[in-house]
This record gives C-alpha cells, sequence and structure tokens, in this order.
C-alpha cells in the first residue's frame, strides 16, 4: 500500500473500513503532511492535539460499530469558519485573538460524521479576493509550478480560499472545506487542479460562518476527486433552523446519484461566455469537455445567457453593499482588534483603519457608497433588477438544457504579486463563476486539463437548484474522460 | 461617476474608517475607476424589472419567540478587549 496522503476519501474510508489502518494513523501521516506544507503557508493555525484526540475518538467509535460518513477522515477548514474554542481569524488582522465560543453548523455536521480537523485554512481577508493575497497572515502558495525553464515565480492558489486548495492538491489533507460568494471555491480549485464544489444557496446553512456577502456566501467541499466531494457534500448539508435562509429539503445519498449514465442529458454551451481575450487553450479545453460529454451519450446544446456581462459588476454593487454592512461588527468593542480612542467614535475608526486590509476597505467604501442616501436606487436597486435578469437566463437556459458547461476561469494560476495594483483585473478572475452564484445555482469545478506551461485548468458545471446530484453525476463522468493525473510539483504527504 | 475627495471623506467617515490625506487621494482614483466599470449596468434596461430579494424563493420561516441559548456572562464577554463589571467597556462618552 501506497502512503496514507495518497489516498481518496473514499478509499481511506474504506480502508478504515476494513481495519488496513486507523484513524490515528491516518491523522498522524496527515499532521506530518502539514508540517511538510508550511512553505505554502497555507495553514492559518494548525490542531495537531485536537487531531489525535478526534482521530482517537473516530477509532473509539469505530470500534463501537459507530462510524459516520467522514468517519475518520482528515480535512481542514477555511478559517472563515467557527471552530469553538480554535482561534477563527477570516484572514483578518481585525480578529486577532478572536476563539469562538461556538461551532459553525456544517463543521459541527463534519465532526459528527467523524471527521478529523487538521487545522485552520489561509485565505483572503474577509473572503475577499481571488489569489489569497490579501490575506493578513501573507500570500498561501500553489503547490503547482509552470513548467518549461521559463518563468518559474511562485504561484497564487487562487481565492479565496486559496489554503484550502494548495494543501488538498499537496497531499496534506483529504479534502478542505471552503466559502465561495463569487467562485472562492471553484476558482482556486481549477488553479490547484482539485474538484471544488459550490452548492445551491440555502443546501449548506451559513450559521457560524464569518459573513462577507449573505445573500451569496455557501460553503461547500474541496477535495481531489467528484466521489469525494459527493461524500463530504452530504455530511456538510441539510436544514438548519439557525440559518433561516437554509432550505427545508432533504440530502439525498450523492454518491449514489454517481451512476455513470449521462445519456440524453442536454448540455447547454452559452455563447456568451466566449469572451474577448480568453486564451486558446481555455477554448480547446472547453471544446474537449463538450466532446466528452458527447461521446458519453449527453448532447451538447448552444444557449444564451444574455445579460452575462453583467454579472460581474453586478455583483461589485451586490456583495460589498452587503460586505459594507455585514462588516460593521468589527469596532473594537466585543471581540477582536482594539485601537485606543479618546472618544467611542475614534476608536472604532482607527480600530477600523488598522484592522481591515486595502481590499476589504476598497469594498466596504464602495458598498457604503451604494447603500448612502441618493445612490441606492441608482446603484444598489439597479443591480439587485440586473441579478434579477441574470437569475431569469438561468431559468430559461433550464427550460431547454439540463446543465451548463463553461471553464472555470479565464487563465491558469498567475504569479504571486501580480495585479494587486489593479482591483478590475483581478476581479475579472471570476467571470465565469459569478453568474451562478448571484443566480443561487450550484457549479463544480472539475480539473479537467493543462496548460501549455503545465498548470492545471478547469472546467465548470452548473446545475439547477438543488439538483447537485445530476451536477456530481456529469462532473463523474467528465472527471473520468478527462482522466486528469498530472501532479504539483511539491507534494506535502510521503 | 468620478468621486472627489469630499465625497470620498464622507463616506469614510460613514463607514468608520480612518483615512490620512494622501490615503483619501488614493482612493478617490481607485474608487472612481470601480464607479465608473459598474456603471455599464446603466445599459440594461431594467424597467418593469423587480429587484431580485431573496434566492432560494421561499417564504421566511418563523419561529416560537423563545429563549434558546442561555450563555454566561463569562462566555459572551470572554472575547472582549475590555470588559468591567459584566459589561464590554467603551471609552468615556460623558463627561
Amino acid at each position: 500500500m501506497g502512503a496514507l496522503t495518497e489516498l481518496t476519501i473514499a478509499e481511506a474510508r474504506d480502508g478504515l473500513a476494513k481495519g488496513t489502518f486507523s484513524a490515528r494513523e491516518l491523522a498522524e501521516a496527515h499532521i506530518r503532511a502539514v508540517e511538510a506544507a508550511r512553505p505554502l503557508n497555507a495553514l492559518i493555525t494548525e490542531t495537531p492535539e485536537r487531531a489525535r484526540e478526534m482521530a482517537e475518538a473516530s477509532d473509539a467509535r469505530r470500534k463501537r460499530g459507530d462510524a459516520g460518513l467522514m468517519e475518520g477522515i482528515p480535512i481542514a477548514v477555511k478559517d472563515l469558519f467557527c471552530t469553538a474554542g480554535v482561534l477563527a481569524t477570516a484572514g483578518s488582522h481585525i480578529l486577532d485573538g478572536f476563539k469562538p465560543a461556538y461551532e459553525s453548523t456544517v463543521t459541527a455536521q463534519l465532526w459528527q460524521a467523524g471527521a478529523v480537523m487538521l487545522g485552520k485554512a489561509n485565505m483572503d481577508e474577509f473572503a475577499m479576493g481571488s489569489s489569497n493575497m490579501t490575506s493578513y497572515y501573507g500570500a498561501a502558495e500553489n503547490p503547482w509550478r509552470r513548467q518549461g525553464g521559463g518563468d518559474n515565480r511562485p504561484l497564487v492558489p487562487g481565492g479565496s480560499s486559496g489554503g484550502s486548495a494548495a494543501l488538498v492538491a499537496a497531499r496534506a489533507a483529504l479534502g478542505a472545506i471552503g466559502t465561495d460568494t463569487g467562485g472562492s471555491i471553484r476558482q482556486p480549485a481549477s488553479f490547484c487542479g482539485v474538484v471544488g464544489l459550490k452548492p445551491t444557496y440555502g443546501r449548506c446553512s451559513r450559521w457560524g460562518i464569518v459573513a462577507f456577502a449573505s445573500s451569496l456566501d455557501q460553503a461547500g467541499p474541496m477535495t481531489r476527486t467528484v466521489r469525494d466531494a459527493a461524500i463530504m457534500l452530504r455530511a456538510m448539508a441539510g436544514h438548519d433552523p439557525g440559518d433561516s435562509t437554509s432550505a427545508p429539503v432533504d440530502v439525498p445519498d450523492y454518491e449514489a446519484a454517481l451512476t455513470g449514465d449521462v445519456r440524453g442529458l442536454k448540455i447547454g454551451i452559452p455563447k456568451e461566455y466566449r469572451v474577448d481575450g480568453m486564451p486558446a487553450e481555455i477554448e480547446e479545453l472547453w471544446r474537449r469537455g463538450m466532446d466528452w460529454l458527447e461521446a458519453a451519450g449527453a448532447e451538447a446544446v448552444e444557449v444564451s445567457l444574455p445579460h452575462t456581462r453583467y454579472a460581474l459588476p453586478t455583483y461589485y454593487i451586490i456583495a460589498p453593499a452587503e460586505a459594507s454592512s455585514n462588516l460593521a461588527r468589527y469596532d473594537g468593542v466585543r471581540y477582536g482588534l482594539r485601537v485606543e480612542g479618546k472618544t467611542p467614535e475614534e476608536m472604532y475608526e482607527t480600530t477600523r483603519a488598522e484592522g481591515f486590509g486595502a481590499e476589504v476597505k476598497r469594498r466596504v467604501l464602495i458598498g457604503t457608497y451604494v447603500l448612502s442616501a441618493g445612490y441606492y436606487d441608482a446603484y444598489y436597486l439597479k443591480a439587485q433588477k440586473v441579478r434579477s435578469l441574470i437569475a431569469q437566463d438561468f431559468k430559461d437556459a433550464f427550460e431547454s438544457v439540463d446543465l451548463v458547461l463553461t471553464p472555470t476561469a479565464p487563465s491558469a494560476a498567475f504569479p504571486v504579486g501580480e495585479k494587486m495594483d489593479d482591483p478590475i483585473a483581478m476581479y475579472l478572475n471570476d467571470v465565469f463563476t459569478v453568474p451562478a452564484s448571484l443566480a443561487g445555482l450550484p457549479g463544480i469545478s472539475v480539473p479537467a486539463g493543462l496548460s501549455a506551461d503545465g498548470l492545471p485548468l478547469g472546467l465548470q458545471i452548473i446545475g439547477r437548484a438543488f439538483d447537485e446530484e445530476t451536477v456530481l453525476r456529469v462532473a463523474d463522468v467528465l472527471e473520468k474522460a478527462a482522466g486528469f493525473d498530472a501532479r504539483p510539483q511539491f507534494i506535502a504527504g510521503v | 461617476m468620478a468621486l472627489d475627495k469630499a465625497t470620498v471623506a464622507h463616506i469614510a467617515i460613514l463607514a468608520r474608517i480612518k483615512a490620512t490625506d494622501q490615503e483619501l487621494d488614493h482612493l478617490v482614483g481607485e474608487l472612481s475607476k470601480i464607479l465608473a466599470w459598474v456603471e455599464q449596468l446603466g445599459e440594461v434596461d431594467t424597467e418593469n424589472v423587480a429587484p431580485m430579494t431573496g434566492v432560494a424563493g421561499m417564504k421566511l420561516p418563523r419561529r416560537q419567540d423563545v429563549v434558546t441559548e442561555r450563555e454566561s456572562v463569562d462566555t459572551v464577554l470572554a472575547n472582549a478587549p475590555a470588559s468591567a463589571r459584566g459589561f464590554f467597556s467603551v471609552p468615556k462618552v460623558l463627561e
């Protein structure tokens, strides 16, 4: 048998069930891998002691015949989730020292299902970014490097769930949880060559997740295979009275949906996603994706999503507006950083000036502006109306197709340090992921090929609301057809 | 719309983020550029389009108005940068 860190979640589950190895052994292998992965700066907090305790408890439960869906599986948790008694930073200085007294619903469900926590993963500050470079704790690094002897600078893992993606790719965790507001699971999954699933808005509870944009935020799994994403999602999903937007709908057995049969499904190819300046190799990969699905018996159909080009500007009004409201709570009074002032106002202003990074300030200020008297109708209300049109585009398309296939991102990973002086260039990373976010639809990124210089590229499948089963079924077929078996240059597990 | 420095200074006050003169100068350019970019939404005809205010199309659920958690004062104050006698403490408001 090879290294325990090379296993998929499904394989680890089977090995644990057979008693080939224990949860404790699996945890120890990953604790060593997490230490070896330190050069990637992918974790903000390592929790090896907690991992050992949880693994021992897992072995004990298994002995009693009481194994859950994720029993003994070591995972990393994006540092946006509140984890009782463990530092939760959201990648921000302003949450210095914050140890939540409570556990998020999604993490509580995962621990209930038997999962083991390796640590809290690095991320863009308050999930605002597409590179992991806005983290107060420094940029996380992509385990992949360009090949071919040219530019070999360290690359970003994407963002905002960059640490989560890097850890899974580098074999330092069997899976990780991320959150996705406009692409924050799917884009880093594409950049790091892993699977990333953003479920339907309402599928997973948002309770205990540090809020960025409440009408968009959604938790999801990041794994090395589609099957693993199906296993994890089942443990994460479900109705929670603690989140009034969490949907009271049953959670299916997603793994059972992976039948390999996509015959007769209609796959929409949105013509508006052929954007100017898209690299030919991504267009080519997209074409191959269609061919693979057609070869498996699905039918590719051109569809139109006419308001696609307005999705990004809509997002950059709505998300900052919600963020400016959500982030009002960071005032130096109840938790985190406080910079003293002579008056409460001075304390708020200096605490927030010091505690927030440049991108967070930009978004809070934009959000404050578009919500302010006299500008609300022109910006915020207008954006909400365009959001309706974008959601309607998808509804119309799903009248004639079952799914939509697109590239995940308009490029492969870029070097650390690039695009930081041009916010709009950075925002364009999410051009293909934001529309589904605005419509609240499920989307998955599947690693499908390599760029000319050897970097992973993902394809995205978008489905109907609450139809993650079809999304996963087609993703599984796409994954098998693509046969993506390339490995990053940096592997932490041995 | 290009923002002027006075407007940006006013937004910074509304957002309770202290900004130096130099930072304001920088923000004027950055925020104006972002606003100019989002203003392309003006091209979209939204006459008779209702704003999207919910995502899943669900009715807001109701629940009984009851206490579900009784946390101790200590738990609530555990992360406070400053507290006194069971309260969060802040700089003096009244002399």
